[in-house]
């Protein structure tokens, strides 16, 4: 399945440094995600675009990851010669990641 | 226990202006709180003061005044707002004689300045942090630099009665814990309160984001009335302890997700978000729904403030220019790969000087380059050419050469447009607190 039939998701930005949040519907999903969506796997779904490292941070609290990425957007909103130039779209293209239906 | 309510008028510079005169006139609220200035907002608006004095100030300021002066007046609803941006005595000025327009009397507006701080960077030994070079080696080419400022001076406005405060650089969820600090009379070393206070500001920050707005996902997260879109209004207890909620009948909803959306947005680290005021840790929240539209909100604590404020700097970075055009029907994607080789053909054989250039399938790669899975050929393409160049003549040609694809490109592409201009961008840098004063002064009617 898509990580976007167990999860939603927002895209931040500061200067040139993106953060996508990752949001279990149920509770109940959270490990699935923990245990999937690691900061590797992220790391290399946006290859050619995300050219900084990638930390993950947990918030079990509210079943979510956050993802902050560096060297994430082109310099940043001002400067960035992008068409979504705030990577607004960025949480759209990582719901799109393939996970499988149960914790590994 | 004592409780207040803060509402939320605007979460951008652009944003709507009637969910903000919604509610002020059926919210019930104490303060409503305009935030609008994005990172590069004040570079823009120092280049405004820069060819008048006069301006500098959120293009809005007027428009949102004369739509809930009135009505805040009269109800005694305090305004907080960043809209001052570079230039808070000049915005202030144009909210006493709206005031005085309106017929209104006895209305205190109080202008926060002291986080322009140019000068200090100008001359002084601040480093970059994205480069670690030293600002004061930039001078000739630094548009601005705004420290971001906390609560405090906010606090000291409503302490002197003003109805309405207008401040340039403050980091946005000061806008929203000052009412809060003010109201209960916390302490400014109550980290734990503060940063619940922080939590609320957050949260409220962005308007109708944690109320259905940039939430929407048809058939998975629908959102009713979007159109009509409630902006938030936080009910806060004198504990930190806050529900989020809306104005009933408004379109859009306050839900256990719309608020964990707008909990991690634009925070790095949860246990570590910085701001003036303390630092607060977001990593234990709990959010719970407690009736239709009403989610509770708890569990932050806090930790002792940084000891030095970020500082956002602008700088002109050089000059972009860009060019676009369609091809539609059977082949377009074809031609609009035909046309961006002929562009990048052209660029090299005339010479244009670029630092960086970018070529892309409007409807195919645009956004993501290959991150997303192929999808069936489209029936239009858009062609888009951009570079970054030094001078703005060379901006100019990325976008000549592509019109001039009309005669001389593949066939059929249609509707051409191109632009150029200089590029300010953002860098920032750590200032010691003693290196920038906030001053609060004082406007009546």
């Amino acid at each position: 399945m898509k990580l976007f039939d167990i999860a939603h998701s927002r895209t931040g930005d500061k200067g040139d440094i993106s953060n996508i949040s990752v949001i279990a519907y149920d509770p109940k999903d959270y490990p699935l995600l923990a245990a999937q969506v690691t900061s590797e796997r992220v790391k290399a779904h946006f290859t050619g675009i995300v050219h900084g490292e990638v930390i993950r941070y947990e918030i079990p609290s509210l079943g979510a990851l956050n993802f902050v990425m560096h060297k994430a957007l082109g310099g940043g909103v001002t400067k960035s010669l992008a068409l979504d130039a705030h990577g607004k779209c960025l949480a759209s293209a990582l719901l799109d990641l393939d996970i499988p239906d149960t914790p590994a | 226990m004592k409780t207040i309510r803060i509402g939320s008028g605007a979460g951008y510079s652009g944003d709507r202006i009637e969910p903000a005169v919604e509610l002020v006139e059926k919210g019930d609220i104490g303060y409503l709180v305009f935030e609008c200035l994005a990172e590069r907002t004040i570079a823009i608006a120092q280049q405004a003061k820069l060819n008048d004095p006069t301006k500098g100030y959120d293009p809005l300021l007027a428009e949102r005044m004369q739509a809930v002066l009135t009505l805040c007046k009269q109800k005694g609803v305090k305004i907080i707002t960043n809209m001052g941006a570079a230039n808070p005595q000049a915005a202030a000025a144009k909210v006493r004689e709206i005031a005085g327009s309106l017929g209104l009397k006895s209305l205190k507006v109080a202008a926060v300045s002291g986080d322009d701080v140019l000068d200090v960077l100008k001359t002084g030994d601040v480093t970059i942090s994205e480069t670690g070079e030293r600002a004061s080696g930039m001078s000739n080419v630094l548009v601005s630099a705004n420290a971001y400022l906390g609560a405090a001076p906010i606090v000291e406005a409503l302490a002197n009665g003003a109805d309405v405060v207008i401040t340039g650089r403050v980091a946005d969820p000061s806008l929203f814990l000052a009412p809060q600090i003010f109201e209960f009379g916390w302490a400014l070393d109550d980290w734990d309160r503060l940063g619940k206070g922080t939590v609320v500001g957050h949260l409220l920050e962005c308007g109708g984001q944690v109320t259905g707005g940039y939430f929407a996902e048809p058939g998975k997260k629908d959102v009713a009335d979007l159109a009509r879109l409630g902006f938030p209004i936080a009910e806060v207890g004198e504990d930190g302890g806050a529900v989020i909620t809306k104005v009933a009948g408004s379109g859009g909803r306050v839900t256990v997700d719309t608020c964990k959306e707008q909990l991690l947005y634009e925070v790095h680290d949860p246990k570590t978000y910085l701001t003036p005021d303390v630092t607060a840790d977001f990593s234990a929240l709990r959010v719970t729904e407690i009736a239709p539209d009403r989610v509770r909100v708890e569990g932050a604590t806090g930790r002792a403030r940084p000891e030095t404020l970020k500082v956002s700097v602008g700088y002109v970075d050089g000059y972009m220019g860009e060019g676009q055009i369609s091809y539609a029907g059977r082949g377009a994607l074809a031609r609009g790969r035909l046309a961006l080789e002929i562009v990048k053909e052209r660029l090299a054989l005339t010479g244009v000087q670029t630092s960086e250039l970018r070529f892309d399938l409007i409807g195919v790669n645009s956004i993501h380059g290959e991150v997303l899975a192929p999808v069936p050929e489209p029936t239009e393409v858009r062609v888009r050419v951009v570079g970054r160049t030094e001078t703005l003549k060379e901006a100019v040609r990325i976008g000549n050469e592509v019109e001039t694809l009309y005669t001389n490109g593949p066939a059929s592409g249609g509707g051409a447009t191109k632009s150029a201009k200089q590029v300010v961008a953002m860098l920032s840098a750590l200032l010691p607190r003693a290196q920038a004063t906030p001053v609060v002064a004082y406007l009546e009617v």
